[in-house]
């Protein structure tokens, strides 16, 4: 026994390392995400939990600077505006560390939210760690979020369309087509797109 | 023998001046993709980048350098825009020739990354600066999705030559 438990020590170091700690590659499609409790513009924190009847939430890393970020500002609150009322609001959060990135500190996110009227909470993920867990790594990154019972389940990571400069020539409407299908009650046809996007800014080590 | 000086002057300053500045072509994935594959003993450097893409700009100097750090060593540099094809002329090309860019610079102009992204690499998530390094005659590919810093770049170009 004393063994044992001079044992578990080393197996706790080994389950942080490569368990939490150095996972790369984040939530892929089916993985069930942790909740998290993040500051929103407006000072309350915001859980996945906080709200009891939503279907799910499309989780959406994005930032105040990034002009690829920017691009998408409009079809973001878009999304929101057309999904939330059917059960899967918008939830921004920015991963950018505001030291290297002065533009997206938390008083630059109030301005921001507040000049544009986000119709959604844009929380700061001052630790990174959020964006880490879901292996997130640029802006905009999205991943839509189903309710399965009291978890939430990973049901689509990618791009918002296929054309991040004009909306109007939007061929493939990535995440509408992954909405459309997990409202109908059915796993999204293509799960999974790329996009390009800024690098997320992260802390220097 | 002095007109000789002088034409030997304005050679030089012809030489020095924008004359000699970078083209930009712009083309499509398929080109791009021809040019991913050869198969030679040049190693070659493509490195993704955008003239908004604040890390990417800071990181343009090190390719920069290859060319005079690796003079002799077959090394090759392309750096791939991705700005949109409607900012060539607004953006990229003041861009390339303030910076005085020597490396070949062309501009993809594809507007869904997603339909060929896997193409370069599935592991190429979306974030810029994404960098290329292969070598088609030793059969070595490496991508890096994040900046280097000097000493990381030439680490990672030793290792091809």
């Amino acid at each position: 026994m004393k063994k044992l438990l001079s044992f578990f020590p080393a197996l706790l170091a080994l389950a942080l390392l490569t368990g939490f700690v150095a996972d790369p590659t984040g939530y892929q499609v089916g993985d069930k995400v942790a909740d998290f409790k993040l500051k929103n513009v407006d000072g309350k924190m915001v859980s996945l939990a906080d709200d009891k009847a939503v279907k799910g939430y499309i989780v959406v890393f994005t930032c105040n600077t990034c002009p690829y970020a920017k691009a998408y500002e409009s079809r973001i609150i878009e999304l929101h505006q057309k999904y939330a009322p059917k059960g899967y609001p918008v939830v921004a959060i920015n991963p950018n560390d505001a030291a290297t990135v002065p533009g997206d500190s938390f008083a630059e996110m109030k301005a921001r939210a507040s000049s544009k009227k986000y119709p959604f909470p844009y929380l700061q993920d001052e630790t990174q760690q959020v964006a880490r867990t879901y292996g997130a790594t640029r802006t905009p990154h999205l991943y839509v979020v189903t309710r399965q019972g009291s978890d939430f389940v990973v049901s689509y990571i990618g791009a918002i369309d296929d054309n991040s400069e004009d909306a109007k020539l939007v061929k493939t409407k990535y995440v509408e087509q992954a909405m459309t299908d997990l409202l109908a009650g059915k796993p999204a046809a293509t799960n999974s797109t790329k996009a390009i996007g800024c690098t997320i800014k992260w802390k220097k080590s | 023998m002095k007109s000789f000086t002088l034409l030997l002057l304005a050679a030089a300053l012809l030489w020095a001046a924008p004359g000699r500045a970078q083209q930009v072509s712009v083309i499509k994935f398929a080109d791009l993709q021809q040019r991913l594959s050869r198969q030679n003993d040049t190693t070659y450097v493509v490195n993704f980048w955008a003239t908004w893409c604040a890390p990417c700009v800071k990181e343009l100097p090190l390719f920069e350098q290859l060319g005079t750090s690796q003079a002799g060593k077959k090394v090759k540099v392309l750096l791939v825009s991705l700005d949109y094809a409607s900012q060539l002329d607004k953006k990229v090309k003041p861009f390339v020739q303030k910076r005085g860019l020597k490396s070949e610079v062309v501009l993809l102009n594809e507007s869904d990354p997603n339909s060929y992204m896997d193409k370069v690499d599935p592991k190429w998530s979306g974030a810029i600066p994404f960098t290329l390094i292969w070598n088609g005659k030793k059969n070595r590919r490496a991508t890096f999705e994040r900046k280097f810093t000097q000493a990381e770049l030439t680490a990672e170009i030793n290792k091809f030559l």
